[in-house]
């Protein structure tokens, strides 16, 4: 079946004698109205909920991939808040949208649905570092449900906030100046070296931030969302680390007592 | 055109707001809360008789914009409209959308809901629109079904927007004041009347906003919303981003003779000026909401 509309123009051989003309607009003019609005405020929302990975593209690659994105998977959710959630999927069938930087941009699609998850996911009621004092190998510690743990190969975390700073700024600096920032921020894109970090994204006190983790502090992070006992977690997590034993488990006494603090855990019943 | 205003006197009714479509309520002139506006309403705590939220935006899990809605929830009256019911799309209600409603019904204690009297919604692909409806009976009979699946599910009153619009089906079998009446009668709910949308859509279709404000039932009237709109060459848009325009308060002195005076919103929802700036547009509404039978006759409005 051919789409009706694409990218805010309407088919002109598709058929619209559905609709009235009126004196002043024809059938197709009066759909018209309905079809930029659509794709005003589908492609709007995206262009909101992914700046990172519009500085990464350029602004006429992303409204490129935007506009193919949205034909081929539109809107399956009541929420505008879910418009970006097959996004890496589907960018990952089309890669050419992503020009030579499918890798970078799949990361930053990653981190910036993380995001969107992470401001407004499910709280549960804080483990807190008092409750831990009864920490034992069978109790089953949960991950609090807003908090996304990402393996990424770019450190698209350090580019994100730096395009959230650009923007910030973008009512008070000059255009002269803006431009200036603009061009380096592209420049650092194109420079930006490989490298594989592991992150957290969370939120605190109702703001969201990106926490770099330890390899190891990940895989125990990962293996407590599944709800294991913590035992068996860090048995599973911790059992191939390359850091000496009595190491790790200062490491591991001084990730829980960051974690309660920071609120990120909640009892699993 | 020539424009013939009737006014008979049985168009009035005995002036009484509350009623059972918004649960028996006597709110006054309210405002549509606007995240922009969060900072100043918590700090500043201004006196607004309550707050008309949009559901969908607090439909989540968690996070700030649950947290922000507790804090207004602790000062103030808060009353729900959504915009995503979509009660005129041929499918079944989203049972994930209802779900989680209900959860804000209570969280908030709405005395009553609102949804637009429209579509946006095919085969589960979603157009976050507001699209009008072939004014059939067949589409009245369905929309008035899921009006009532939705007020069962959500044990709390319902009252249907009509919507702007800018363009017609040559299918109609009806005008749109008839279709509205049609739903509410057959869903048995009430009207959240919105004027500058009428004005809008008698400007876009070329219709009198008179005939459509004196068909209104006016005992199924909940609620009433102002706006401000853009105008166009071809036509106009309902941009939310103005001021409310004279001829759209013309026709709200009008509504408020015929239903009394009415728990009323302005809404803006684009270009955003200030908490102040909105608030004192929406108290413009107070002259004609305290005593609508004491002003001077309305002007008629050509389309």
């Amino acid at each position: 079946m051919r789409p009706l509309v694409a990218g805010g123009h309407v088919d002109p051989q598709a058929p619209v004698d559905y609709i009235k003309p009126n004196d002043r607009l024809t059938s197709l003019e009066r759909l018209e109205i309905y079809s930029r609005s659509y794709w005003y405020r589908l492609l709007d929302s995206l262009y909101e909920d992914f700046p990172g990975l519009r500085a990464i593209l350029g602004q006429r690659a992303f409204e490129r991939l935007a506009n193919a994105y949205l034909t081929e998977r539109p809107s399956a959710s009541w929420t505008l808040r879910n418009l970006g959630s097959r996004l890496e999927e589907w960018l990952r069938r089309n890669p050419t949208f992503a020009g030579g930087r499918l890798a970078l941009a799949l990361d930053m699609i990653c981190l910036e649905w993380a995001h969107i998850e992470a401001f407004d996911g499910k709280e549960e009621t804080v483990l807190g570092p008092e409750d831990l004092l009864e920490l034992g190998p069978g109790l089953r510690i949960g991950l609090q449900p807003h908090i996304r743990l990402i393996e990424l190969r770019y450190p698209v975390d350090n580019l994100r906030v730096k395009v959230n700073a650009a923007s910030e700024e973008h009512g008070t600096a000059s255009n002269a100046v803006l431009r200036r920032k603009a061009g380096g921020l592209v420049r650092r894109i194109h420079r930006m070296p490989p490298e594989h970090i592991f992150l957290a994204v969370h939120r605190l006190d109702f703001m969201v931030y990106y926490r770099r983790l330890d390899a190891d502090e990940f895989r125990l992070l990962a293996a407590l969302g599944k709800a294991v006992p913590v035992g068996k977690a860090m048995e599973a997590a911790l059992e191939d680390s390359p850091v000496p034993v009595e190491d790790l488990r200062r490491r591991v006494e001084t990730w829980f007592a960051a974690w309660a603090e920071m609120g990120w855990l909640c009892r699993r019943s | 055109m020539a424009h013939a205003l009737v006014r008979a006197p049985q168009l009035y009714r005995k002036q009484v707001p509350a009623n059972r479509f918004n649960g028996f309520t006597d709110y006054g002139i309210g405002v549509g809360l606007r995240i922009p506006h969060y900072r100043h309403i918590l700090e500043k705590k201004p006196v607004v008789s309550w707050f008309e939220i949009i559901s969908e935006n607090y439909m989540v899990d968690g996070g700030r914009p649950l947290a922000i809605l507790d804090q207004i929830l602790e000062q103030y009256r808060v009353v729900q409209h959504g915009v995503s019911m979509y009660f005129g799309s041929a499918e079944p209600h989203n049972r994930d959308h209802l779900r989680r409603l209900k959860d804000l019904v209570k969280r908030t204690k709405t005395p009553w809901v609102t949804d637009h009297l429209c579509w946006g919604s095919v085969d589960g692909r979603y157009t976050h629109d507001l699209l009008p409806m072939p004014y059939t009976f067949e589409a009245a009979k369905l929309t008035a079904r899921k009006v009532r699946e939705a007020r069962s599910f959500l044990e709390v009153p319902i009252a249907v927007e009509n919507v702007s619009s800018y363009a017609e089906f040559h299918e109609s079998e009806m005008t749109e004041w008839e279709f509205l009446n049609e739903v509410v009668e057959r869903a048995d709910c009430g009207i959240l009347l919105d004027v500058n949308n009428i004005y809008v859509s008698s400007r876009n279709h070329s219709f009198d906003p008179y005939d459509y404000l004196n068909s209104v039932p006016a005992e199924r009237v909940a609620q009433i919303h102002i706006a401000g709109h853009s105008k166009f060459t071809k036509y106009i848009l309902d941009t939310h981003d103005h001021p409310v325009i004279d001829p759209v308060w013309k026709l709200y002195q009008h509504a408020l003779r015929r239903v009394g005076p009415t728990a009323t919103v302005l809404e803006w929802d684009d270009r955003i000026p200030s908490f102040e700036e909105v608030h004192a547009e929406a108290r413009k509404a107070e002259k004609y909401f305290a005593a609508p039978a004491a002003m001077p006759e309305p002007m008629p409005v050509a389309p």
